[in-house]
């Protein structure tokens, strides 16, 4: 990596850890109105479902527009939720996942991304 | 920069950006976007988090990502309050400690591996996300929220751009979370939930003043029923 990066690296968390500091460290956030609290805990579920779904079908091109993609990656997350509730074990699921991308590539049943 | 930024998605976001000659401003930018939902994370662990010394809470901070958070909050939620020692083992010991060491191998024999993808590993972050929004679903407005978060995420995508469309849906779930009835997200919640503690009105996650704020601090649990003696 060039060095140049590591100034890049130091910007990237300039704008990172302010926002996630600013929750943990103002006093305001210590002790929130009930329906807040309510609110903030239906971010979790929603933050990372809408990770794991632009993840998958969304593609951005090198000009920066996006696309809607469809492919295995689609049933590796449809599995891993599926595993994962079943049998309450992350790390199964992900295995069982990744396995089944692994060999649809391999077979030829899913191109390359 | 597992490190200094240790975010994963604005990582391997940087490493497509830089590649493809995006300049430096784009690309701050860029993480400053896609990372702004770590603001939602850090004021939904705060009332967890309040008793923890300031200097101790800047130290969580830098270590708060989106594994961090799951693994914590659904901990604080089996447990129905606070345990700091959690937050540390998911955010240090889980997360923190296996990122770096792998970038590490990475950057030693990643180079070596002729196609990455043909090992699925392009699938294992989005798969990693589903697998920790399960952990968190305890209820039908949990659910909700997760549906409707992504199903917005992914059309705001397509509109403009993933690091808002992720900002956008994380922000408006919530809200449709909240059409459905309390009551029946507390009624299928299975017990060791917060919302079966709350329920059963448990310490740790009583109402004071009031009832209009929320006060999670830490408490020893009372002996289970049926449990061993003190």
């Amino acid at each position: 990596m060039s060095t140049s990066l590591i100034l890049l690296a130091i910007l990237m968390w300039a704008v990172t850890y302010p926002t996630r500091a600013v929750g943990l460290l103002m006093p305001a956030f210590d002790r929130l109105p009930r329906i807040v609290f309510d609110y903030l805990q239906l971010v979790g579920p929603a933050v990372l479902t809408a990770l794991a779904l632009t993840g998958v079908m969304i593609r951005e091109s090198p000009d920066g527009q996006s696309t809607f993609y469809v492919g295995i990656e689609w049933v590796a997350v449809l599995v891993c939720l599926v595993v994962t509730a079943w049998r309450k074990n992350l790390l199964f699921g992900l295995l069982t996942s990744v396995g089944l991308v692994i060999v649809a590539r391999a077979t030829g049943l899913a191109a390359l991304p | 920069m597992s490190v200094i930024v240790f975010a994963g998605a604005a990582q391997f976001a940087a490493v497509g950006y830089v590649a493809g000659g995006l300049p430096w401003f784009g690309v701050v930018l860029l993480t400053g976007l896609l990372n702004a939902r770590h603001l939602l994370y850090s004021a939904a662990l705060a009332p967890y988090l309040q008793e923890a010394p300031r200097a101790r809470r800047a130290l969580m901070a830098q270590v708060l990502t989106d594994e961090a958070f799951a693994l914590s909050m659904a901990h604080f939620k089996r447990l129905g309050r606070t345990d700091e020692r959690g937050y540390w083992i998911a955010a240090l010991v889980a997360t923190w400690i296996p990122w770096n060491l792998a970038s590490l191998a990475g950057a030693a024999i990643g180079g070596s591996i002729p196609n990455p993808t043909s090992l699925g590993v392009d699938v294992i972050f989005p798969c990693a996300m589903i697998g920790l929004a399960v952990g968190l679903v305890t209820g039908r407005r949990e659910l909700v929220a997760a549906i409707v978060g992504g199903i917005i995420a992914v059309a705001v995508s397509l509109a403009l751009s993933p690091a808002i469309g992720i900002v956008v849906g994380g922000l408006l779930g919530p809200f449709a979370g909240f059409l459905v009835p309390k009551a029946s997200a507390q009624e299928t919640a299975p017990l060791g939930t917060s919302a079966s503690a709350e329920r059963y009105s448990m310490p740790g996650t009583h109402l004071e003043d009031g009832g209009d704020s929320v006060d999670l601090r830490a408490e020893p649990p009372p002996p289970m029923r049926g449990g061993p003696p003190e």
